[in-house]
């Protein structure tokens, strides 16, 4: 499969990366080879095969909703690039 | 000190007072302080809160608080494993300077049984690479040949166990992480079955697939290690407790009537002379022990890596999104507006096979080509589990090579990716289909470089590739890598 310069654009948005020109280049390169390659997949007979996510039957795990942990505001904030008044500083999103 | 020690032999020195908790951390901190420069298999080393803890540890010895085989002993951690308050930067840029708010559960459990953290290890950024040459921090070297990658992404663990920077680390394997460079270094992983070990902490990679495990110079000392970090966690749904964690008790030198299965495809195409040769005559050795051994076809084995790579990088496209500058580590300086600084932060923070990955999942969950790509090598996989649960009707044991070469030049794999991808052959369909493996040391190259031998047991049956895998360790020595024996004592 052909990765054209829209998909890349697109896939750009998705995966919220911005790249250079020459990355571009490269990531159309990069991900024709690799699409060509996994598309080895095709060769087998998949028909009537259940999709499986979990190897061995695991359920939905219930708890009560009980909070354990402690206020750990300033602890978590301490990493953060920007912060104002206890909370994440971001740009701004809308006007 | 003589650092050619394994964990529980140095815990038991400690035990009986032959030597402090202060004296064999010091030993070990002095170690990696004149080794560092040649294999810089530390992103972060903690002398001073390393110390601090080695002398509470010695109070919680002396006072009963513990009792346990690893108390007092040091540890590494691979640095995609949170620890309150130290740097945890999975090898990345975008993380350089975050320091968690918790500990994973696995490390924690560690820390319950008297061990004490020196500092982090170097791996492939994010876990992204087969040789620890993706890592923001530099490329890690394999102390058998400083040319050479120690093999990745726990190739910071691998190489420092193997350097005698410390006894004993713990990785991570997403695809074969723990076991190819235990098999690069000449040391020992397992890579339990998925849900053994909580991932609780763990910076995800592929979460269906990541399991936390030991790297070690033995087979005694890889399962007292996960002796001492596996089970049920509140915190990780998926793990759970299963009997058959007295992994100790599987130290036997005892394989008699023991079913081994040899996959026919494990030893085709591109498998290296030198490394069959050396792992078939493990298998020999274990069948002159009473074992009984057949090749079989597996089939499959070469859709493993594209099923492997579709469902790795859908899941690291979606567990990477949460790196966005916001909340913790890498900011970008200068920016427009939200989106902007989210793309920015995450183009400048992450390196090229992050990239790469990520891109890649994003398209293989985008809406058109889910079903082709992302259905199909969920489909894949169920067929591979299909595969080995019939082999393991048979066998109690599948053996065969951890990976198709020995160590490889640095700088040989990162110009061809799909090249890098192909040495994943035997591993990645471990982890597809949850089952546990080890890795341990069979025999050396003309080279000199140490090659790996990997068993694979059924699912939570550790027990019996530990057994197969000690009764193997009791018919050689275990070899130290000549740069280790120069400045050892």
């Amino acid at each position: 499969m052909q990765i054209t310069d829209e998909t890349i654009e697109y896939v750009g948005i998705l995966a919220k990366l911005e790249l250079s020109d020459e990355e571009k280049e490269q990531a159309k390169k990069d991900m024709t080879n690799m699409l060509d390659y996994v598309g080895k997949l095709n060769e087998l007979d998949t028909d009537g095969v259940e999709p499986m996510s979990h190897t061995f039957s695991v359920h939905n795990v219930f708890r009560e909703d009980v909070v354990t942990n402690a206020d750990d505001r300033d602890h978590m904030l301490a990493n953060a690039p920007e912060q104002k008044e206890g909370a994440y500083k971001v740009p701004k999103t809308f006007d | 000190m003589d650092l050619n020690i394994t964990a529980v032999e140095l815990g038991k020195k400690i035990k009986n007072k032959e030597i402090s908790v202060v004296e064999a951390t010091t030993a070990f901190l002095d170690s990696m302080e004149e080794k560092e420069k040649d294999i810089n298999a530390f992103v972060t080393i903690d002398r001073e809160g390393a110390l601090k803890r080695a002398e509470e540890v010695q109070k919680g010895i002396d006072d009963g608080t513990y009792t346990g085989p690893l108390a007092g002993v040091p540890v590494a951690i691979k640095d995609n494993m949170c620890i309150d308050g130290m740097l945890t930067t999975c090898s990345s840029k975008i993380l350089h300077n975050f320091k968690p708010t918790y500990t994973a559960t696995a490390v924690q459990k560690l820390e319950e049984a008297g061990a004490v953290i020196v500092g982090k290890t170097n791996m492939d950024e994010f876990a992204m690479g087969s040789t620890t040459e993706t890592s923001y921090y530099g490329e890690t070297k394999n102390p058998w040949d400083l040319e050479r990658v120690p093999g990745g992404s726990s190739g910071g663990s691998a190489a420092a166990v193997a350097a005698e920077e410390i006894p004993y680390a713990l990785g991570s394997d997403t695809g074969g992480s723990i076991r190819q460079p235990a098999g690069f270094c000449g040391v020992t992983g397992i890579k339990p079955t998925y849900g053994r070990v909580s991932r609780y902490g763990l910076i995800a990679y592929g979460s269906s697939l990541d399991q936390i495990g030991p790297l070690a110079k033995d087979v005694t000392d890889c399962a007292t290690i996960l002796e001492t970090i596996c089970g049920k966690d509140d915190k990780d749904s998926t793990s759970v407790k299963e009997a058959g964690d007295d992994f100790t008790s599987a130290l036997i030198d005892d394989v008699k009537g023991m079913k081994i299965g040899i996959p026919k495809d494990y030893l085709g195409e591109g498998l290296d002379e030198e490394v069959k040769a050396n792992v078939l005559a493990a298998a020999k050795a274990l069948e002159a022990k009473g074992a009984t051994v057949e090749e079989f076809d597996l089939s499959l084995v070469e859709y493993a890596i594209p099923a492997y790579y579709i469902i790795a990088s859908a899941e690291a496209s979606s567990n990477l999104e949460r790196f966005d500058g916001v909340k913790y580590g890498y900011r970008t300086e200068e920016y427009t507006d939200l989106h902007n600084m989210y793309k920015k932060t995450r183009s400048e923070g992450f390196g090229a096979e992050v990239k790469r990955r990520i891109m890649l999942g994003s398209f293989v969950l985008s809406s058109g080509y889910f079903d082709a790509y992302y259905m199909k090598a969920l489909r894949t996989k169920a067929l591979i589990k299909q595969a080995f649960d019939k082999a393991f009707e048979k066998y109690d044991v599948i053996l065969g090579p951890v990976a198709p070469t020995t160590a490889l030049k640095l700088g040989d794999s990162l110009s061809d990716p799909i090249k890098m991808y192909l040495g994943d052959i035997y591993t990645v369909s471990v982890n597809l289909a949850g089952l546990p493996g080890i890795s341990l040391p069979c025999g050396y190259d003309s080279k000199g470089l140490p090659i790996g031998l990997q068993l694979l047991g059924k699912h939570f049956d550790e027990k019996s590739i530990i057994r197969a895998a000690y009764a193997f360790e009791q018919t050689r020595e275990y070899k130290r890598p000549a740069y280790a024996v120069e400045r050892g004592l």
